[in-house]
Formats: structure tokens, sequence, C-alpha cells
């Protein structure tokens, strides 16, 4: 029965978060808590010679200040600092030693009665450096990238192929550095209890891993301490590993036996993860009929010194665009910043964006439309592993996508439409994603009154988590959404993994199914073990619950009876539920976008007035949580195609533009008329309810859409992103 | 952020004596520039003092038919104000261009003059910056200077001013009056601001321990052929990669009367009378039009990231004179260019 799964819904949380009664990391209190303040280091590379804190201290209301040099212990084993999803490497250990790997790095905290007079007393912290050579400019250091694993199999012989080709495509595109910059800033409260236990309330999409992380960083017990994060306010991939923020609170509160908050600055979090600049060279080889005989991918991407952080940029070909010969690469280049991490659709976001490009500068080779070009090299099957999909409704999102925007007016020329002084552009790219599934717990509690609570570590970082696991749980267990309460983010509930990649909707949905059923199955024996039972003669299997009732064909009873005459208060069910592995079939999400920009032709203004994304993602949830995850991706494709830069003085290895009024994202006037369409895609074979999840699939394919619809418009073809209006003035 | 005192000015010459008495005073208005860059430890003033309560909230109208606008009125109010909305139109738009509409709740008619660059460096007390620290160095340069001025530069300081009010005033003639420990005196806007030369720490000819008390604007308002175009980066909140302000009479198609001020280009408003006495007495054509906006960019010099701005700068003079002479001026709201 679904009253639930498939509607529009209402976040269950909205209130809360709109009242401001959710609270976040950073708003927890606790008895005598005090502030952390973390000073940072101003050079990318060297080493601390000297750390002066004598000033500071004198500051009424100082407690301490916590350096590489004084700090209580900390883990000396690399394993130790690795996280569930840490990169190949040595994981960056805040106030470890005097080594300083970026600039940014965290080198001492400041610790006071109050938030001010810990920041005041961080500006007297006096810090000399021994200076070492360092390099962060990708561009000037791209000789010197190394090999990552194949991310792909090679297929035939590209080079070979590329070269004989009848038409060939080939070009860099540019992705710079960008930050996520989530509204609510990285933040910890850690409390200490009164039985010198910890509770931890950070701000993560991923409990369990910061609990398991900070055991181990601290040399703690499980029981020890307790990490909890029940709202997130944006987090995009930033999350995913603890950022040292709790690092540093946890320290300082052990050091302290106090409870300490730090609240990381918007120019700190430029110091966490970004998504890494990429240079992605695409090369397309074509036959002139338009099929492809070649692709080669490969991508020189930045990753610190002390980690290899890399990522799927190159490989979605094998997904899209049938080619007997492919090759792809990824390259790492080491320089001497933060290591680079995930971050919205990431690999995908940049690598698509590239190949999306690519496929228009053939197009436009070929005298192709871009959706036939498209069409022509259209793959039933994933390539790289010869298999077929799941599901695959792209040829569906290319046709209604194209339907609602009118695709079928577009003049092919570039320059040739016009609305007055803008040159108008239309543009298309499409977009691909994995659907990923993961192993998650949930637990159930049904009360004799009819409610029921749901609850498991998962976090919901703003994406409706919370909405989705109520909207299922209330489903099989036949109760009114109001009845249903769900607890999540808490490092002590059932296990789940960090919340990312897309996989969670459906990860912790069919863990609801799961221990729902064995809800229902423990139902049903006490509704056929009662006198009468007007279930006596059913099958336990075929009963369902539905309104309240246990039953079948208008046996039933209610399942407060039921409880009532077993006697039974509550009944609790946790299950884990373990995805079946299938090899035998690739699982992705797709999408095809379209863009209307109009471009003034003296200034070189951009507007981008109309998008439409159409997307194959199996079954929705939850059409309203689902439309505004969309809605964000395309928002945040725009700004990567128009305005997003992490804008680094390689002279100094620093960040000038780390606030988010000079790093631009779009603002309301940026944005105009978005549609997002759900193509219909029944798929039994992904998991029981069809899902695929579909975080990241929003963004894919938004900045080529825009790119492209920018050439059309103009006839200027701009692969260094982002597409700034000095880039179209000669 | 460093520790401070604060007082609260009762009156405009309470306000000068504490200036006086205090030489690491500085004087708070609305606080959105200056917070900013205490925060930033760029600015760390020993007191503050509030002068945010003083009664300098008046738009009154002047013997001669101009007006006079208190120093503390916010950007809002004045953007909002009949008087400005009917005769003063540019003005209007030009502050409607900028920033957002919380920040310009809060900001104040001196307090927007009185803002200082944004050039990063300048933010970013870990490089050198002349204007921050004279003598250490100008680190955009040769640096990230995408936005930085291309007109009255020196090689000690190649900021901008951030302001657009600034642009429409300069371009409406408007005068400062200021208030000071030896009396009052009034400057016009176009003096207000100073080039860098080799003092680029020096933003302004305000003297210390003086205050601004009102900007004053003269009678003729150009309510009918005017427009300001902001270009930047995205289409609202971010600062002017070029603004124009144009103001015409016309008599028919010839111009009697033109002004034209630059914003995001140069340390100040930028004006030249060369280019407006080029426009008076001429039919209002795309070529007198060149010819004016080659008059104002006249020396006009780029650095590594900012030579675009000189060729944006001159369409965006074009447009924005067209805009003017047909009477159909930028719209602030609709981001569509007109
Ligand atoms: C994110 C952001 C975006 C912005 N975008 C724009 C934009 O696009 N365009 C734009 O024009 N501006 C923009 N601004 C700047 C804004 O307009 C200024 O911050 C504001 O006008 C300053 O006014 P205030 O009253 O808050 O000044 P305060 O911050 O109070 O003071 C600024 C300076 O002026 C001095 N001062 C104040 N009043 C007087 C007085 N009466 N006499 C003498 N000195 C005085 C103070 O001592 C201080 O040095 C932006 C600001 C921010 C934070
Ligand atoms: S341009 Fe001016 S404000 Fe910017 S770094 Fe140079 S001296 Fe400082």
């Amino acid at each position: 029965m679904n009253a639930y799964v498939g509607t529009p819904t209402s976040r269950v949380d909205g209130r809360a978060k709109v009242t401001g009664t959710a609270k976040y990391a950073g708003e927890f209190t606790a008895d005598g808590l005090v502030h952390g303040f973390v000073v940072e280091a101003t050079i990318p590379r060297g080493r601390i010679v000297r750390l002066d804190t004598s000033e500071a201290l004198k500051v009424a209301g100082v407690l301490d200040v916590l350096t590489h040099a004084n700090r209580p212990s900390l883990a000396d084993k690399d394993e130790a600092w690795k996280d569930e999803v840490a990169p190949e490497g040595s994981p960056f250990r805040p106030l470890y030693d005097d080594l300083i790997r970026f600039n940014g790095q965290p080198i001492a905290l400041v610790v006071a009665e109050e938030w001010e007079t810990a920041k005041f007393a961080a500006t007297l912290v006096l810090v000399d450096y021994e200076q070492d050579g360092f390099a962060t400019d990708l561009e000037a250091e791209r000789g010197s990238a190394s090999e990552m694993d194949k991310p792909h199999r090679p297929r035939g012989d590209a080079k070979g192929a590329l070269a004989a080709a009848a038409l060939r495509h080939e070009a860099d595109y540019l992705i710079p550095t960008e930050h996520h910059n989530p509204m609510e800033l990285y933040a910890t409260t850690t409390v200490w209890e009164s039985d010198g236990k910890l509770t931890v309330y950070d701000k993560t999409q991923g409990v369990q891993n910061v609990h398991k992380f900070l055991c181990a960083v601290f040399d703690k017990k499980p029981d020890d301490l307790r990490v909890i994060s029940p709202f997130v306010g944006g987090a995009f991939g930033s999350g995913l590993r603890p950022q040292y923020q709790v690092v540093l609170a946890t320290l300082a509160a052990l050091a302290l036996k106090r409870s300490v908050r730090v609240v990381l600055t918007r120019r700190q979090m430029y110091g966490l993860g970004h998504r890494p600049m990429t240079i992605e060279h695409v090369a397309l080889g074509a036959r002139p009929d338009g099929t492809l005989d070649a692709v080669t991918h490969e991508a020189v991407a930045v990753t610190s010194r002390y980690e290899d952080f890399s990522r799927n940029d190159t490989g979605w070909a094998e997904q899209l665009y049938k080619s007997p010969n492919s090759h792809f690469s990824h390259k790492l280049v080491d320089l001497d910043v933060s290591t680079p991490c995930d971050m919205r659709a990431p690999g995908a976001a940049s690598g698509v964006c590239a190949l999306e490009c690519a496929m228009d500068e053939l197009a436009v080779a070929l005298k192709l439309d871009p959706i036939e070009l498209r069409l022509k090299c259209y793959s039933d099957r994933d390539q790289s592993e010869d298999l077929p999909y799941t599901s695959k409704q792209l040829r569906e999102c290319y046709a209604r996508g194209a339907e609602a925007f009118g695709w079928a007016r577009r003049t092919p020329a570039p320059r040739s439409m016009r609305d007055g002084k803008e040159l108008v552009g239309w543009g298309m790219a499409t977009g691909v994603w994995e659907a990923l599934q993961m192993p998650v717990a949930v637990r159930i509690v049904l009360t004799s009154n009819g409610h029921a609570e749901v609850s498991c570590a998962a976090s919901d970082i703003g994406t409706g988590t919370y909405t989705i696991v109520a909207q299922v749980a209330a489903d099989a267990l036949g109760l009114p959404i109001e009845n249903i309460s769900v607890r999540l983010a808490d490092s002590a509930l059932p296990q789940a993994p960090v919340e990312g990649g897309s996989w969670m909707a459906a990860s912790s949905a069919h863990a609801v199914l799961g221990a729902a059923e064995d809800i229902r199955q423990e139902l049903a024996r006490l509704a056929k073990a009662m006198p009468d039972s007007p279930l006596a003669h059913l099958d336990a299997a075929n009963v369902a619950l539905v309104d309240g009732m246990i039953g079948r064909n208008g046996a039933a009873v209610s399942i407060a009876d039921v409880m009532r005459h077993s006697n039974i208060e509550r009944i609790e069910k946790e299950k884990l539920n373990q995805f079946a592995e299938d090899k035998s079939h690739a699982r992705n999400t797709h999408s095809a976008v379209f863009a209307e920009v109009k471009v003034d032709e003296q200034l070189g203004v951009i507007r981008v007035t109309r998008v439409v994304s159409a997307v194959a993602a199996g079954r929705i949830l939850n059409t309203k949580t689902a439309r505004s995850q969309i809605l964000g991706g395309v928002v945040w494709g725009i700004g990567m195609a128009l305005h997003e830069e992490t804008a680094m003085d390689h002279r100094f290895g620093r960040i000038m533009n780390a606030n988010i009024a000079e790093y631009h994202i779009p603002v309301n006037a940026d944005i105009h008329d978005i549609d997002v369409i759900f193509v219909d895609e029944p798929d039994d074979r992904i998991n029981r309810l069809g899902i695929k999840g579909l975080g990241e699939i929003g963004i894919v394919g938004v900045p080529a859409a825009i790119a492209n619809a920018v050439y059309h418009a103009t006839g200027k073809r701009i692969r260094r992103f982002p597409i700034t209006l000095d880039k179209l003035l000669d | 952020m460093n520790n401070f005192q604060y007082s609260r000015a009762s009156d405009v010459a309470d306000a000068i004596r504490l200036l006086a008495a205090d030489p690491g005073a500085k004087l708070i208005a609305g606080g959105t520039n200056l917070i900013d860059l205490m925060k930033e430890n760029v600015e760390r003033p020993s007191r503050l003092i509030d002068i945010s309560r003083l009664p300098l909230r008046d738009i009154e109208e002047t013997a001669d038919g101009g007006l006079r606008i208190g120093a503390l009125v916010p950007n809002s109010d004045l953007a909002y104000h009949p008087l400005i909305e009917q005769r003063y139109p540019l003005l209007a738009s030009a502050i409607l261009a900028g920033a957002s509409a919380q920040l310009r709740n809060m900001a104040s008619v001196g307090g927007n003059l009185m803002q200082r660059t944004r050039c990063p460096y300048f933010y970013d007390t870990t490089t050198p910056c002349n204007k921050r620290s004279p003598g250490m160095g100008c680190s955009a340069l040769d640096g990230l200077n995408r936005n930085h001025a291309i007109l009255g530069t020196s090689e000690s300081c190649i900021a901008t001013s951030p302001s657009d009010m600034g642009v429409a005033l300069a371009a409406l003639g408007a005068l400062v009056h200021i208030a000071g420990r030896t009396g009052d005196r009034t400057i016009a806007l176009t003096d207000f601001h100073r080039l860098p030369g080799d003092k680029p720490h020096i933003d302004t000819n305000l003297g210390s321990g003086e205050i601004i008390t009102a900007v004053e604007l003269p009678p003729q308002g150009f309510a009918r052929n005017y427009s300001y175009l902001k270009i930047r980066d995205r289409l609202s909140y971010a600062f002017a990669l070029v603004s124009v302000a144009a103001a015409l009479e016309l008599e028919g198609n010839a111009v009697s009367e033109a002004r034209l001020a630059l914003g995001g280009v140069a340390h100040k408003p930028w004006r030249s009378l060369e280019a407006e006495a080029a426009l008076r007495g001429q039919a209002a054509t795309p070529d007198h039009f060149g010819r004016a906006a080659d008059l104002l960019l006249q020396g006009a010099t780029a650095r590594s990231h900012n030579g675009f701005k000189i060729e944006l700068a001159r369409r965006a003079i074009m447009r924005t004179l067209m805009q003017a002479t047909s009477a159909t001026p930028q719209s602030q709201s609709h981001k569509k260019i007109a």
C-alpha cells in the first residue's frame, strides 16, 4: 500500500527547521561550555620554528592554548587517522607536529570562556616559520602528473583509431577549484559528561564514521564517546570525512576536562576539502555518419602531498557512448594544498562536463543535431564491463526534455537566434551518475498506541532522509505518517555508512522495509493466536498492515487490539539490509539537461533564462523533496558554469577569495525558470522498490548544457570554467 | 578582532571631540564595512564612536532648489525617498544596484562614501598591501588584479573604490559637507576621494578628526535622460567590474548638458570634464558617444588580468548613453540589460 511513497510529502522536519527548534552542532550547549578558536598557518609549506602563546595566555578569560607542543596524546599510526572514506595516504592530523602542509592549516587552538576572547587572543599568538619551496599551480605543474590506477580497462586501440578517424575533436577543458560553501559552518560541541564520557555534537555526514575515527585517534573505547548530528546545514560531500574541528574540540575537552565548542570561520572552511582543479583532456574520433571510433579521456587533477584523492572523472563515456576503442586515465599532481574531497557528483560533475562539451563540439563539426549525435552513439550496455543496465530511460529523457524545452524550434547555426540586443543560445548535455546502495540497519519500535519509532545512524544532510524514512515506514506499517517518529544520526543507533553518493534513499528505505516485515510477521503470529482470530485461517505470509489493521480482504484486527490481547507494550525489530551483489547489471541514473542562455551581444552579460532537466532515476519516493534535489543541482550547475572559482595566488599559495562575497555562487537574480521532469523508469531488478537515488544527478550535465548554449548563442567556445563575461568580449 | 572602547556621540560636536581625544578612534555608522574589516583585523580601532543616533537623517530641500541629505540617511531610505525617485532617479538607481537589501538598510550615506576598497590583498593581513601597511608593497600589481583599476593608478596601488552611490553622486555634481574642529567646510564629491599616488593608505581628503554631516545635490537632477548600468560577475550582489552613470539634458536630439561617471575602474568615481564637454552641443549619436568614451578612458592602462575592463567600459559607456538618450534607463530589478 502506498499512501505516502511516491507522493509530494512535505518534510517531516520542515517545521522544526523554519522555526529554529532544529538544533545544529554549534548550537548545543552544556554547563561550563568554553570556546575554542583556531589559529591557522599563513604559509603553504614549511615548519614552525617558534610558536609563542604567552601574550595570548595573558588575556583574561583565556584558559589554554593548545599546540603541537603541549597537546594531549594523539594516535601516531596512519591507520588510526583513516576514516571510512579516507583516500590512500597519510591523513592530516591537526596539531600533531610542527610541519605546515597547506595554507590555512590549524596550528593552535585558543580556548577561552567566551568565543570573542578566544578570537581576540588568537591574534596574539606569534608564529615564526621556516618556509620551504612550494607549488600550488596545477597548470604549471602539469608535467609532474603521475598516473593512478586505470579507472577503466582500455578497450581496443584508442590511439590508433583516433589517428585514423575521419573526424577528430580533441581539447582541454579546465574546471577550477571549487569549495562547497555550505551555509552552516563546520562546528563541534564536545560535551564532557559527568562520568567523564564524551558526547560529541558534530556537523558530519556520518556519525559512526566520526565515532570510529575519534575512538581510534584518542584511543577510546566505543562506549566512551557518542557522536550526534541531528541536522546538517548542507555539506555536499565536505562532511564525508571527519573535519579537523571535531578533533580539536575533543582534544580540548580532554585537555581541560570541560565541554568545548569549536566553530570554524568562513575563511577557515576554505582550508577543508574542495573539488580539485582538473584539466580534462577529451579526444573523440568519429566517422562521418556520427558513430564513434575512439574515445579517450584523461583527467589531471590536484591532490595534496599527503593523500592521493582521486575520483572517477573519465569513465562516463563507457556508459553513455558506444565506441569500439576507448582509453581513460586519471593523473594526479601533488601540490601544497589540503586534500581535495568529494563534492556533489564528484568526478562526474567535472568529467561529464568536459565530455559533454566535447560531444557538442563534435556535433558541430559533423553538422549533426547534438541530440541526434547522442542517439547515434547511444549505448545500451555499460561497455567497461559489457553489462546491460537494470534500467536506462535516457532516450526518454532526451525526448521528454526536448519536447518540454521546444528543442525542435532550435536553429543550429551559432548566433542564429536572438531577442533584441541579446543573442539566444540553446544547448543540451547528458547527465549520468551511479545508483549505489550500501548496507544499512534500521530499528523499528512499534508501541501499542499505534506509534512507531524508526531509528538509524544515517544522517539527513538536508536531502530529506527523515521524510522518506517516515514515508516508507508509514506505508510498510500501515500507519499515518504522523504516527511515525524518526531518529537519525546518533552513533548509538543501528549501523549506517556516511550519507553520500546518492545511496542513502535506496539503502535506508530497504532497511525500513526489512524491519517492518519482521514486525508484520510478529504481529501476524500474535494475531493468529488471538482467540476467535479472524486471521486464524489466513496464511501469515499473506496478511498485510493497512490503516492500523492487520489482515486480508476484510478479515482484520487492529494492531492495537493484537498488542493489547497479547499483553505486549512494544515490538522492537532491527534489521540490517544487505543488498545481494548483482554483478550482471550496471546501475545508473541519467538525465538530459537543456539550457537557454541570453547573452548581451555587446557586453557579454549572460543570463540562464530556462533550464529543463529530465531525469531517469528509478522510482521517485517523494516528488517534492526529489524535485528540490534536482533544482538545487541545477542551481549549482549554473554556478559551476558561470560563477564558481576558488582564486589562489600562487605566489603565496593562498586562497584570496575565501568568503562568500567574493567567491561567487548564483543569487536569485541568476535563476529563472527551471523545469524538472521525472521520466518513468520502472526497475524491478535494482531493488524491491525500484529506487536509484538522486542527490548527485541534478548537477551533472548542467554546466556543459550552459557552456554549449553559450557557444550556440555567441559562436565562442569557452573551455575554461567559469564562463565569465570577459571571456566573451573580444 | 581587537578589544576597543565604545562611546556614543551625543551630537556632532561631541563626535569631533571624541575623535580628537583618541587618534585610534573610528566613527561607526551602519557598521557594514567597518565591522567586517575589524573582524579581519584590517581595522583595529582603539575606540568606536557610535554616530548612528545623531540627528543626521533628514532629507531637506535647499534654498536653491537642491537637496541636502543627512550623512546618516540609510541607503534604502534614500533610494526610495519620493524626492530622490522623482528628481534624482539616477541616484536611486545607483544605490539599488549596490549590495543587498539588508545591507542597504544598514548602510549610511557617509559610510558608503567612506567604505574601503574590496581588493582581496587589502583584506588579508598576511599579504603585502601598501594601503593597509604603507611601504610593504602592492600584491595586486602582479597578482589577482582582474577587478582592479585601469585609470588613475599608481605603482603603489591599483585598488578601486567600490561605491555605486558615489558614482551617481559624482555625475550629479554633489557636494560633501564636513564638520571638524576648525569649523565646517564643503568639497565637491569629485574632490572627496583621492587617487592613490604614493599614499594609497589615504582614501579621501577627509581630515583626521572630521566627520561628514551631509551630501548636497544641486538642483539639476537629470530625471528624464539618465541611466546607471552596472556590469558584474553575477546578476546581483556583486561589486562592479565596470559601472556607468550617465545623465543628459536633451534638446531634440542635441545634448545640451552631459554627465558621465565610471565606477569600478579607479580609486574614485571617474569623471572627465573633457568627455562631457565633447558631448555638449552634439547630436546624441553613437559616434559622439564613442568619442566621449575615448576621452573618458584616455590613459587607461591594464595590468595582467584587467585589460578586458577597458573595452568593457567603452561598450558600457556607449550603452548607458543610449539608454539615457532613449529614456529607457537600466532597471535594477529586471536584470536584462536595456
Ligand atoms: C557583502 C557586501 C556587498 C556589498 N556590495 C556593495 C555594492 O555592490 N556596491 C556598493 O556601493 N557597496 C557595497 N557594499 C558596501 C556597503 O555599501 C558599505 O558597507 C556601506 O555603504 C557602508 O556604510 P556604513 O554606514 O555601514 O559604514 P560603516 O561600516 O559604519 O563605516 C564605514 C567607514 O565610514 C566611516 N564613516 C561612517 N560614517 C561617517 C561619517 N558620517 N563621517 C565620516 N566617516 C564616516 C567609518 O568610520 C568607517 O571608516 C557591500 C558590502 C558588503 C558587506
Ligand atoms: S591594490 Fe592597493 S589595496 Fe590592493 S594590494 Fe595593492 S596597495 Fe593594497
